[in-house]
């Protein structure tokens, strides 16, 4: 069935990946040795090599994404993987919804990271620069490596079988297609942070302007990731079927660990920009943020979650990546190790500051990166020590992480209102008195208008109050609008630097994220039963009838559809329709639940179990303002954009910085 | 009594944000509710924090698969015998071991997992103490590692400035 010209493209794409290899190793080794002695000629090779890398592995990646298009089933990969019945998008998003193609996307991306480096970073020293992109090479190699040696995609099948054997019908979804690369994005953008790291420790240089340099990178990564989880927690939500949004799921979790020390790494980079202070530790957090990065991947591709004995039975691929770990994360440690001491501290500090708010910000999210990380290896060490099975879920990790939480979210509104280098209490709490006003107010009208659960809930929305008011604290005082008055208030907002907007809705995000999960936990409503055709459940005010089943024949599934007719106690009427899937080519059935989206709560109602008589199971739950949840992490991510595009117009300074030292240099050979 | 009622509320709401957030999603059909509806809901609460052993880190209460209706009815089926929670969970793990637990047992192998929070919080504090009440010259920074020339302090400081 496939054509000459397929198995052509095919091997292009397979030949395209050694060459890059090739590519990656010159690039790993000439422009270290450049920097060393100094060799700009050798310096330079970086650049070209980082761009043909990254040429040469889309090219690859391209030749995978037209095998999936022309469903050439010649290649092993795309058999197991695809159907010639699938819809196309899906068939392109199959390129990444397996091990193999997914690991070819994180390394497309790294070497796409490595060419913006070598495009972009002409105002970087240059040995900074070369460092940088020696150790993304060195990166990219271990990770060519495990493609080629372990999991590649371009293994071929004689004779090419005539038809695929699915994707997973629970990852057909739009939100899988978009969801994975935003995460690695994020998980890879963090390589760049850690090649500079690492790059400053070997060429020794390591200062504020560094910190500026690495700031953007860890921001970009930062709202990558963000996105990344948050949209896998609403497609978790939606798919599967059951109305949860966060299970502390150790997939989760490896996405959530990286998330919070990248959380971590942004506020220290904060304090080593500007203050000179706390090298040591965004050092080490840039380290572990990569490393965490590399855990997840390991944590996600070696199979070891399922079952530590399937692991051990087919170990190739996990000890491959277990190997990258160890030399990546060991030796950059050691080299922190043989490094740190001569990296003494910077800008003294009070605990009370602006610094000190930060240094608090970064124990609290570290300890909570390390809880979750605890907590989701503990089950795995146990096992491969002693042989025993035991679980940690969802109730260990709300007992030690949402605590650890609480002191962080009501430190958030002080932290910027502190003034660099010594602060004091008073002054701050005042600008945060109309905030605390707010919140209680919050919680007395919760207390008041609510009847389960009253005291717990009024608390926690009352905190999401203090967070989401208290975030614009900062900047209503700059505007001055307690003591200038509302239009002169409103004149002197242009004037605030888009940086503090940043912050500002970073942190107002972090507070609508809070309001959404304390409103979806504590007034959630829900009704499950048995119907009929013709009889009705009621959940929240919403009246539910179920009209009967409908079947239906999608592209690659069959599924039947239940109509549903609510009615809202105002008497505003729409159509529901939750089905269950079946999915012929894996005989896997599905559960796609229906949602109605009411300001920013949902409706949501999925499908139970079909009884012989007609009747079936329908579950439904009101989620009071749920969507919030998201709109939260969007106002993080806006935030996220609002800063990093205030720093791409100051790209200009940092030339200048530049063209100061080419003069610096110029003069010195004159004088020489 | 003030700091008693705050530590109280403290502790409310770090309950509230801890045994809550498991309770958004139900697989439980109607002909396995319970009337009693205390009863019913200490049959939920226990279902949110036992796995489905067959699934992948799900609890019986989310999990519609045969096995977490089994145990669901097992649950309900010694509640209504008039075992208190704690016996309900020793039978499950009598029968199916440590690993029907989804939140681990204060236990001295489970020690290191309970602990690990606390500890990385002291450790953390204590760090960050040591940071703060370091008395160092700020020069010593940048004389340290490779100093830095009169002119890349200019420049440095001048980027400093800008930001400002």
């Amino acid at each position: 069935m496939a054509g000459r010209g397929n198995q052509v493209i095919a091997e292009t794409g397979h030949y395209a990946l050694v060459l890059a290899l090739m590519l990656s190793i010159i690039q790993g080794v000439f422009p270290v040795i450049g920097a060393k002695s100094g060799d700009l000629r050798l310096m330079a090779v970086g650049q070209s090599t980082a761009i043909g890398t990254f040429l040469l592995i889309a090219l690859s990646f391209a030749a995978l994404t037209h095998a999936y298009m022309t469903s050439d089933f010649s290649l092993q990969n795309v058999f197991e993987n695809s159907h010639s019945a699938k819809p196309m998008l899906y068939k392109i998003t199959g390129v990444w919804g397996n091990h193999e193609g997914s690991m070819l996307l994180w390394i497309l991306i790294l070497s796409f990271f490595g060419a913006l480096v070598s495009l972009f970073g002409n105002t970087l020293p240059p040995d900074l620069r070369s460092n940088v992109l020696g150790v993304q090479a060195w990166i990219t190699i271990a990770f060519l490596l495990f493609i080629l040696l372990t999991s590649n995609p371009f293994v071929r099948l004689d004779p090419a079988p005539f038809e695929g054997s699915d994707l997973n019908p629970i990852l057909q979804d739009i939100g899988l297609a978009i969801h994975p690369p935003m995460l690695y994005l994020g998980y890879v953008g963090f390589s760049v942070t850690f090649s500079f790291a690492v790059a400053a420790m070997i060429s020794g240089r390591i200062d504020a302007a560094w910190a500026k340099w690495v700031r953007p990178w860890a921001l970009g990564a930062w709202i990558c990731l963000t996105a990344g989880i948050s949209m896998g927690s609403y497609w978790a939500y939606y798919e599967l079927g059951w109305g949860g949004w966060w299970f502390w799921d150790p997939v989760e979790n490896a996405s959530f660990i990286p998330w919070l020390a990248g959380t971590a790494l942004l506020h220290s980079a904060l304090v080593m920009e500007k203050r000179d202070a706390l090298k040591i530790w965004t050092i080490l957090l840039a380290i572990i943020t990569f490393s965490m990065s590399l855990l997840g991947t390991f944590l996600v591709r070696s199979g070891v979650l399922t079952s530590v004995h399937s692991f051990a039975n087919d170990p190739e691929r996990g000890v491959f990546i277990l190997m990258i770990l160890l030399i990546f994360i060991g030796g950059s440690l050691t080299l922190f190790a043989l490094r740190a001491s001569s990296l003494k501290a910077g800008g003294l500090f009070r605990p009370v500051s602006r610094e000190g708010a930060l240094v608090f910000n970064n124990v609290f999210l570290a300890t909570a990166a390390a809880t979750v990380l605890v907590g989701t290896l503990y089950p795995l060490v146990v096992e491969a020590v002693s042989g025993a099975k035991i679980s940690v879920g969802a109730p260990f990790f709300n007992a030690t992480f949402g605590p650890l939480m609480i002191p962080l979210l009501i430190m958030v509104p002080f932290g910027p209102l502190l003034s660099w280098k010594r602060a004091e209490f008073l002054p701050a709490l005042h600008n945060l008195f109309w905030v605390a006003g707010a919140a209680l107010l919050a919680v007395i009208i919760v207390l008041a208008f609510s009847s389960d659960q009253p005291v717990l809930a009024s608390l926690g929305i009352g905190l999401a109050v203090w967070c989401m008011l208290g975030a614009f604290a900062e900047i209503a005082s700059r505007a001055g609008f307690l003591k200038a008055g509302l239009s002169i208030g409103f004149a002197r907002l242009g004037g605030i630097p888009r940086t503090m907007w940043g912050t500002a809705f970073g942190h107002f995000g972090l507070g609508v994220l809070l309001m959404g999960v304390v409103c979806a936990s504590a007034f959630q409503k829900e009704t499950v039963a048995e119907l009929a055709v013709g009889e009705t459940l009621s959940v929240s005010g919403y009246l539910v009838r179920f009209d009967g089943m409908v079947p239906v024949t999608g592209p690659n599934f069959t599924e039947s559809v239940a109509k549903l007719n609510v009615t809202s106690e105002k008497g505003d009427s729409f159509t529901l329709l939750p089905a269950k899937r079946f999915y012929p080519a894996r005989r896997m059935p599905t559960t796609e639940a229906a949602i109605e989206t009411i300001g920013f709560s949902q409706l949501y109602i999925a499908l139970g179990d079909a009884a012989d008589d007609g009747k079936t199971v329908i579950r439904a739950w009101w989620k009071p303002n749920i969507t919030l949840i998201w709109f939260g992490t969007i106002f993080m991510v806006l935030g996220g954009l609002l800063s990093l595009s205030y720093r791409r117009l100051r790209v200009g300074v940092a030339k200048t910085a530049k063209s100061q030292q080419k003069s610096r240099e110029g003069s010195q050979h004159a004088s020489a | 009594m003030r700091l008693r009622e705050t530590i109280l509320i403290f502790s409310a709401l770090c309950a509230m944000l801890a045994v809550n957030l498991p309770q958004l999603a139900f697989a439980v059909n109607p002909d396995e509710v319970l009337q009693d509806v205390t009863l019913e809901k200490r049959a939920r609460d226990l279902s949110s924090i036992i796995r489905c052993m067959k699934c992948q880190n799900q609890s019986i209460d989310d999990s519609d698969a045969d096995l977490a209706k089994d145990l669901r009815v097992l649950v309900r089926d010694r509640l209504t015998k008039g075992d208190t929670d704690q016996e309900v969970l020793d039978y499950l793990v009598d029968r199916y071991g440590e690993f029907v637990l989804l939140k681990p047992s204060f236990s001295v192998a489970n020690s290191l997992l309970w602990l690990a929070p606390l500890l990385t919080l002291l450790f953390g504090v204590f760090f960050a103490w040591r940071v703060m009440s370091t008395r160092q010259p700020a020069t010593t920074s940048s004389t340290a590692i490779a100093a830095l020339s009169k002119s890349e302090r200019d420049t440095l400081s001048k980027i400093l400035d800008d930001q400002e």
